[in-house]
C-alpha cells in the first residue's frame, strides 16, 4: 500500500481551514486506508514556509509523495476533483 | 470630515512625478498603474522602490505575479540599480508569486489568497518596508479562475497595507491605449488612485505619456505628460504644464554679440529672455548664433551651443571665417559646443540630455541651431512640449537663450517652428532675402521684443570676414516681409 505524504497550507483565521482538514482526513480514511501523514502549516504562524513553497492560496494541499508532486487548491469539498487530482477512483 | 486635508502624500523621488502629482503618491494608500504591454509599468513600480531606498532611506517589497524575480532583478540591474546588494541588506525583498513552471493547480472547493497576504505581511515586517509594488495583477487573474475571489483578496491586501501604513503601487494591463481602465475592472475594487501609462504611435513616432486619471480626495495636475526611460535614471517625466511660470523677469541686459544689434534692441537682450531668429537657409542665422555665443564669452560669460545641423569642424570653420576663434574659447573652458544629429534620439531624450549638459556646464547663455531640425523628429504636440519644457528650464536658471528656425521659402513666409513657438519666445528677429534690382540683399528686423522699446525698421545687412554688419533701413520699399518687395515713391 502506498504511503501518502501531504502538506496542508491553511490560514488559521479562515473558515475554509477546518473544512479542508476534515475533508482531507475523510479522503485518507475512506480512499487511502489511512496510509497518510499530514503536516498542517498555518501560513499566519509560518509565512516562511509559504514563501519557500511559493503558496498563494489557502487552503492548498501539496501531495509530496508519491511523486509527482501535486497541488490542490480549495477546501477539498469537490471530492471528484480531489480524487482525480490524486489519481484515484478511475 | 474633509478628506482633502487628511491625505498626506509620499514623495516618490521619481523625476517629474512629484510635480505632476503635487507631492507624490497618497501615503498609506494603494495606487493602480494601468497600461498596455511595454508601457513601462514594471519600471515605474521598481523605480518607486529604488528611489525610496536611494533618496529617502526607505525599504521596499516587490511582489511579482508574472516574471520571475531573476528576470526582474536583471532588468532592474540594467537600469543601474544594485538590487542584489539591497536584497542582501534587507532593504529590498521579493515576494515570488510568479507561476511555477509545469505546475497547474487543481481547484477543488473554496479558497482565498490568505497565504499571499501572510507572505506580504511577513516581508513588510521583516524589512520594515514603507513602500510596496505589485506587478502585475493580470497574471494572478489568469491563474485563479474565480475573478471575484481575486478581487476580494486584493481588496483585503490593500486594507492590510493601509493598516501597516504602506504606500503601494499595483500594476495592471489594459488592452488599448484609450478605453477601459484595466482588464478585470480591478480599479473599482482596489484603488482610489489610478495612473495610466501610454505608449502611443503618433505619426511614426513613439510617445510615452503618463496621466493621473483619479486621485481621490487630493489635487493633481490633469492631462498626459510625456516621459522617457533612460539607463541609470529610469523613468523621467517631463512635467510641462506643471512647470511653474514664476521666473523672475530680469531687467539686466546682455550683449547679443553685435553692437549694432544691441542698439536696435534698445541696449541688448534681456538676461533671461528667449530670442528666436527666423530666416531662410543662408540668411545668417548661424552667424547671429556665432556672434551671440562668442559675444557672451568675450563679456566674461559661459556659452553653450547645441548644433543640430552642422558638424563641429564646420561650425568652427564658419566661426573662423567670421573672425571668431571658437577653438581658443573652447580651450579656455568658456565655450562648449555639442553637435548631434536630431535623429539619434527621441525629443524627450534630447531634452533630458540637454538639461543635464546645462546642469553640468552651467552656462550663462545657450543657443540652439536649429530648432527646426528637432521639429523633424517629432509631432507638433511633442515639439511644442519640448520647447516649453526647454525654455522654462533655461529661464528658471536665468540663462539667456537664442534659438534659430529655418523658413521653408527663400523670401518671406513664416517657418512652422515659428508658428508653434512664437508665443513662447520673448523676442523674434527676422532675417529675409530681399530682391532689389536683380540683386539678392539681406534684411533684418526686430519683429517683437517683450518689455522693451526696439527698432522697427527693416535693416539691410552684409556679411564679411568680421561678421555681420547691420546697415541702414531699406527706404522706399514695401512688402519685404511678405516676400514681394515693391518700390514706393517717398515723394508721394
Amino acid at each position: 500500500m502506498t504511503h501518502y505524504v501531504f502538506k496542508l497550507f491553511i490560514t488559521g483565521r479562515s473558515p475554509h481551514a477546518d473544512t479542508a482538514l476534515a475533508n482531507l482526513k475523510h479522503v485518507c480514511d475512506t480512499l487511502l486506508d489511512d496510509e497518510c501523514s499530514i503536516t498542517v502549516v498555518d501560513v499566519d504562524k509560518d509565512p516562511e514556509q509559504a514563501e519557500i513553497d511559493q503558496i498563494l492560496a489557502t487552503p492548498t494541499l501539496v501531495k509530496e509523495y508519491p511523486l509527482p508532486q501535486r497541488r490542490i487548491i480549495g477546501d477539498l469539498s469537490d471530492i471528484e476533483k480531489v480524487k482525480k487530482a490524486l489519481g484515484l477512483g478511475y | 470630515m474633509n478628506e482633502t486635508h487628511a491625505i498626506k502624500k509620499l514623495r516618490t523621488g521619481i523625476l517629474g512625478f512629484d510635480e505632476i502629482t503635487e507631492g507624490g503618491l497618497p501615503q498609506g494608500r494603494t495606487t493602480l498603474v494601468s497600461g498596455t504591454a511595454g508601457s513601462g509599468k514594471t519600471v515605474l513600480a521598481a523605480q518607486f522602490l529604488a528611489e525610496g531606498i536611494q533618496k529617502f532611506g526607505e525599504t521596499g517589497v516587490f511582489i511579482t505575479f508574472e516574471e520571475s524575480p531573476e528576470d526582474i532583478r536583471r532588468n532592474i540591474l540594467s537600469l543601474g540599480w544594485n538590487v542584489t546588494e539591497w536584497e542582501a541588506d534587507n532593504r529590498w525583498a521579493f515576494v515570488d508569486a510568479s507561476p511555477r513552471l509545469g505546475e497547474e493547480a487543481i481547484v477543488a472547493g473554496k479558497y482565498d489568497l490568505g497565504a499571499l497576504l501572510a507572505r506580504i505581511e511577513h516581508a513588510v515586517k521583516r524589512t520594515g518596508a514603507t513602500r510596496l509594488a505589485m506587478d502585475s495583477l493580470g497574471a494572478i487573474f489568469s491563474r485563479f479562475e474565480d475573478a471575484s475571489v481575486v478581487r476580494t483578496e486584493l481588496f483585503r491586501i490593500a486594507v492590510a497595507l493601509k493598516a501597516m501604513g504602506v504606500t503601494a503601487m499595483m500594476t495592471a494591463e489594459r488592452r488599448q491605449e484609450y478605453g477601459d481602465i484595466s482588464r478585470f475592472s480591478v480599479e473599482e475594487f482596489v484603488a482610489d488612485n489610478v495612473l495610466i501609462l501610454r505608449n502611443v504611435l503618433e505619426g511614426e513616432k513613439r510617445r510615452r505619456t503618463i496621466e493621473i486619471l483619479k486621485y481621490r480626495g487630493t489635487s493633481h495636475h490633469k492631462g498626459e505628460y510625456p516621459f522617457t526611460i533612460l539607463p541609470e535614471k529610469g523613468i523621467v517625466i517631463i512635467p510641462l504644464a506643471a512647470i511653474e511660470l514664476k521666473q523672475r523677469s530680469s531687467a539686466v541686459r546682455v550683449t547679443s554679440g553685435n553692437n549694432r544689434l544691441d542698439t536696435l534692441c534698445g541696449g541688448g537682450f534681456f538676461r533671461d529672455s528667449i530670442v528666436l531668429v527666423s530666416g531662410a537657409t543662408g540668411t545668417g542665422k548661424t552667424l547671429i548664433t556665432t556672434e551671440f555665443i562668442a559675444g557672451g564669452v568675450e563679456s566674461g560669460e559661459r556659452s553653450l551651443l547645441f548644433a543640430f545641423e552642422e558638424s563641429h569642424e564646420q561650425l568652427f570653420r564658419n566661426a573662423t571665417g567670421w573672425g571668431r576663434d571658437f577653438e581658443r574659447l573652447e580651450a579656455e573652458g568658456k565655450l562648449k559646443v555639442v553637435c548631434d544629429y536630431p535623429e539619434v534620439a527621441g525629443l524627450e531624450d534630447h531634452l533630458i540630455r540637454m538639461q543635464s549638459i546645462i546642469e553640468e556646464f552651467k552656462p550663462n547663455r545657450v543657443a540652439v541651431d536649429s530648432l527646426s531640425a528637432l521639429e523633424r523628429i517629432s509631432t507638433i504636440k511633442g515639439f511644442r512640449e519640448f520647447v516649453i519644457g526647454f525654455t522654462s528650464f533655461i529661464k528658471h536658471k536665468e540663462i539667456a537663450g537664442l534659438f534659430t528656425a529655418t523658413t521653408p521659402t527663400l523670401t518671406g513666409g513664416a517657418s512652422i517652428t515659428e508658428t508653434h513657438i512664437s508665443t513662447i519666445t520673448d523676442s523674434i528677429i527676422l532675417l529675409r532675402y530681399v530682391e532689389m534690382r536683380g540683386e539678392m540683399k539681406r534684411g533684418l528686423t526686430m519683429l517683437k521684443m517683450r518689455g522693451s522699446a526696439h527698432d522697427h525698421d527693416i535693416h539691410e545687412f552684409n556679411i564679411d570676414g568680421h561678421g555681420m554688419h547691420i546697415g541702414d533701413p531699406f527706404r522706399s520699399m514695401a512688402g519685404i516681409l511678405a516676400g514681394h518687395p515693391i518700390y514706393v515713391d517717398p515723394e508721394v
